[in-house]
């Protein structure tokens, strides 16, 4: 499973050769710098680590720095591993590998909500606003009684939501631009703006 | 550097000035299995709205007393070519108002003064 780093522009539409509108995320993606490649002898398993954004030497921490100093390669902010082979350490990972029509996932943190409760984070119906209703946007109940004397595991309550990883899968690649690492990927992607993704190609 | 905007400048094409209430005649291509015509498609434009590539305008027009409308996004390669045929001069952004009205209730004031880039032979009096 082949992989990328990138980062969210944002969102636009764009127009098909048949003329149709498609929205579309442009996420701007490598070049990687290639850190490590793990073996089967050495790791037990195959992978490649990667790069992007790279960061002055003294902004890390030393052991850190030292895997880059080993490795003969640029520090890098941001780490990832995917699960490929073929490439070597300081080599550079592009949008090239991908090509229009490839189907992806997408793989970041998304926007945080804050403290919601439960019809936002759990698409609770709620109760009636008017007509004198008292119950508006409560949970209602939240179990029976003797038994089991407790709350179920797992039940919906109100909480943090959001600013959690998130995969999108099966989103197709409209179009790849090369000279500027442009990947424009069909539909939304988790985050915000400005956000770092991973792209993984589906097989 | 702006990528995203580029991405968007990448699908800009000059299109004719024209405002809300023109009478415009839209040639729209068509395909019909492999072959390609140009289908127009008159009347009065009764919106414009967005911005950039995103830009849509509508066309409304009355064919055989049932009123047509059409929304065109701006910037589309399906738009061939968009001719003016008629300026006119409205006091609303949106002639929304026209759906409800018929025959001379439903006619656009013309401008007075003939359009500049048809005006060969407009003299100053």
């Amino acid at each position: 499973m082949m992989g990328i780093l990138g980062r969210k522009l944002g969102m636009t539409q764009i127009f098909m050769e048949d003329g149709k509108v498609c929205p579309v995320t442009v996420v701007e993606a490598g070049p990687c710098c290639v850190i490590q490649v793990k073996t089967l002898d050495n790791d037990g398993y195959e992978a490649i680590k990667v790069g992007l954004l790279e960061v002055e030497e003294k902004k890390l921490k030393k052991p850190l720095a030292g895997v880059f100093k080993k490795a003969g390669v640029k520090p890098y902010r941001i780490l990832k591993e995917f699960p490929m082979s073929g490439l070597k350490v300081g080599e550079l990972l592009t949008v090239e590998r991908f090509s229009k029509g490839d189907r992806v996932s997408v793989t970041g943190i998304s926007k945080g909500k804050g403290f919601q409760g439960v019809v936002k984070r759990y698409h609770y119906a709620g109760g009636p606003a008017s007509h004198g209703s008292m119950f508006n946007r409560a949970p209602g109940s939240i179990g029976s009684s003797s038994f089991p004397s407790r709350v179920w595991k797992n039940k919906g309550l109100p909480g943090h939501m959001g600013s959690e990883r998130v995969i999108v899968k099966n989103l197709k690649i409209v179009d790849v631009r090369t000279d500027q690492n442009l990947l424009l990927i069909k539909g939304a992607v988790p985050g915000a703006k400005g956000t770092y993704l991973e792209i993984r190609k589906e097989d | 550097m702006n990528l995203l905007g580029a991405v968007e400048e990448g699908f800009k094409k000059y299109v004719t000035d024209f405002n809300v209430g023109d009478t415009v005649r839209v040639s729209v291509k068509v395909v019909e299995g492999d072959k390609e015509r140009i289908q127009p498609f008159e009347g009065a434009v009764i919106a414009r709205r967005g911005g950039g590539t995103r830009e849509t305008f509508m066309v409304r027009k009355v064919s055989f007393g049932i009123g047509v409308e059409r929304i065109f996004p701006l910037c589309s390669p399906t738009i061939d070519k968009i001719e003016v045929l008629k300026r006119a001069r409205v006091r609303r952004a949106k002639l929304y108002y026209l759906r409800g009205k018929k025959g001379k209730a439903a006619k656009i004031k013309e401008k007075e003064r003939e359009p500049r880039w048809t005006s060969t032979s407009m003299t100053n009096s």
